[in-house]
């Protein structure tokens, strides 16, 4: 086996088997710490023993039997091994698991742990990335422009409350689940909408790393909860966004939907997607109400069925849009209908609505941006003006900045 | 697992002061349910004193937190097997008290 193969098997065991391996400790050991460090040590050992010995045919196994010497180590060197004991019987849940079928996975625990609502939202994200998705605390500090040690202080700290507070490392019961899920896929969603559209001068406009990373959980949410319609609608949002990435900048300048390449576009990510929204209509139309996710993700079906920007069906995406203000009746998603409503009765009627969602939306670049394109279309260059020099100003993205500043300046 | 659940007013906006019964009815069942510990109302913060004993002689003055908007109004102590528990219980103690709560663990 060459040099690259073990390096591949590295890489896809990293992918594959971190999660398990942290999870699996935590749950033996009560101690979200103890088991982070046991990880890395193993996938260290790896990186050292297999390019010499070979990659073991069980790598998942061989990293967990590792890691789980690494962790015994550790606490018999510390002194206090007693304390350390006592303190895994308090937070290991050692009760038969709610009776929720077949989805009683480590990982699971893992994950309902650090989406806590307890904790800060930032902080959940930081967790999940960290523990879950197996990111080194210098990749999660970089995607979120924040300092090294700032984010590892963040962590230590959330690992703290977890075991101070006695956050408990089991999959909530029944009622709990759904608002837990939603807490989780909220989590995953922000990472996505990180990498979509990063924000900071110093970052690239788009993070791929972010966006499969935030795929590759919600894959992992899904296989471990596959009758969630909300999962699968977050999955199928995810990847209809994604399959337009490639068409998504040009020549360092963000490029809106209606003016992408829809050749570039990723269509075994769409044929996914889309199956996905097929499989939440069938439940739909069984009865089954759509949560925000699956209409979003619905929405985004309409988008990336026109192969051509003229073949939209407006009709459609408005009357979803109308659908999801009754789920989530929030000033964003009348700003998104608003755009929907430009196309099918005109400019001037979705500029009257964008309007009124002045007071609630002023300091938000997105508003700036629609209120420009329409007050373009309109001819009302001056106004366009001053609206595109204000979402100049609040954006966060460096290619969505370069685009907007052309199209002001055109407006010259 | 015990916790410290601290009920937080302010002065500007105060809870409700009518909920007596209701918090009567919630202390009996987190005593039937085996959560209770201690539990007590606690008096204006003008009615505070600080000692403080660290120099030379003990020197006395009036609370630390009687100018400040955000005060302690009373605590409970519970015994729960996780913050889960204590969350769920201290929703329905910040509805019947009409107040915020903190939740705390004791180390």
């Amino acid at each position: 086996m060459s040099d690259l193969d073990v390096e591949k098997a590295i890489t896809r065991a990293h992918h594959e088997e971190w999660a398990r391996v942290v999870a699996t400790l935590a749950r033996r050991f009560g101690d979200l710490d103890v088991a982070e460090e046991a990880a890395a040590e193993a996938f260290a050992t790896a990186v050292e023993r297999w390019p010499a010995d070979g990659v073991p045919a069980n790598p998942g196994g061989w990293l967990t039997t590792t890691a789980n010497r690494r962790a015994i180590d550790r606490l018999r060197r510390e002194s206090k091994r007693e304390d350390k004991q006592k303190e895994a019987q308090m937070l290991s849940d050692d009760d038969p698991p709610e009776p929720l079928g077949a989805i009683d996975d480590d990982r699971l625990r893992l994950i309902f742990t650090c989406c806590h609502p307890a904790l800060a939202m930032e902080t959940r994200v930081a967790l999940t990335l960290r523990l879950v998705a197996g990111l080194t605390v210098p990749e999660i500090a970089r995607a979120f422009l924040v300092q090294e040690a700032a984010m590892g202080q963040r962590i230590t700290r959330a690992k703290a409350k977890i075991k101070a507070a006695r956050i408990p490392y089991r999959v909530p019961s029944a009622d709990d689940l759904p608002a837990r899920v939603s807490g989780v896929l909220a989590v995953l969603f922000l990472v996505f909408n990180e990498g979509y559209l990063a924000t900071g001068p110093d970052t690239d406009p788009v993070r791929h790393d972010l966006t499969a990373e935030a795929i590759r959980l919600t894959r992992l949410i899904r296989a471990l909860l596959p009758d969630d319609g909300e999962v699968a609608g977050l999955l199928a949002l995810m990847l209809l966004t994604e399959a337009r990435r490639p068409a998504r900048l040009a020549a360092g300048e963000l490029v809106p939907l209606d003016e992408q390449d829809r050749g570039a576009w990723d269509d075994a990510l769409i044929a996914e997607g889309h199956r996905l929204v097929r499989e939440r209509l069938a439940a739909a139309a069984a009865g089954e109400a759509p949560g925000r996710y699956q209409i979003l993700a619905a929405i985004n079906a309409v988008h990336t069925s026109a192969r051509d920007i003229r073949d939209t069906d407006w009709s459609q995406i408005l009357a979803l849009y109308d659908r999801l203000t009754r789920v989530d009746p929030s000033p964003i998603v009348a700003l998104n209908r608003a755009i929907a409503v430009a196309e099918l009765d005109g400019a001037d009627v979705a500029l009257a609505a964008v309007d009124r969602l002045e007071p609630t939306l002023a300091g938000y670049h997105a508003f700036h941006v629609t209120r420009a394109d329409l007050l373009r279309r309109l001819g009302r260059s001056a106004d366009a003006r001053a609206a595109y020099d204000r979402a100049v100003e609040l954006a966060g993205n460096t290619a969505e900045t370069a685009y907007l500043t052309r199209r002001r300046d055109q407006l010259r | 697992m015990r916790y410290l659940v601290s009920v937080i007013d302010d002065k500007s906006n105060p809870g409700s002061t009518d909920g007596q019964p209701a918090i009567s009815e919630f202390n009996e069942r987190l005593i039937a349910e085996g959560y209770w510990v201690f539990a007590g109302g606690l008096a204006d913060t003008d009615a505070a004193t600080v000692v403080d004993n660290r120099g030379e002689q003990a020197v006395f003055t009036d609370g630390p937190f009687v100018e400040s908007k955000e005060y302690l109004a009373g605590v409970w102590v519970w015994e729960a097997p996780d913050l889960d528990v204590a969350l769920r219980l201290a929703a329905e103690a910040s509805k019947v008290c009409d107040r915020k709560i903190e939740v705390r663990p004791f180390q």
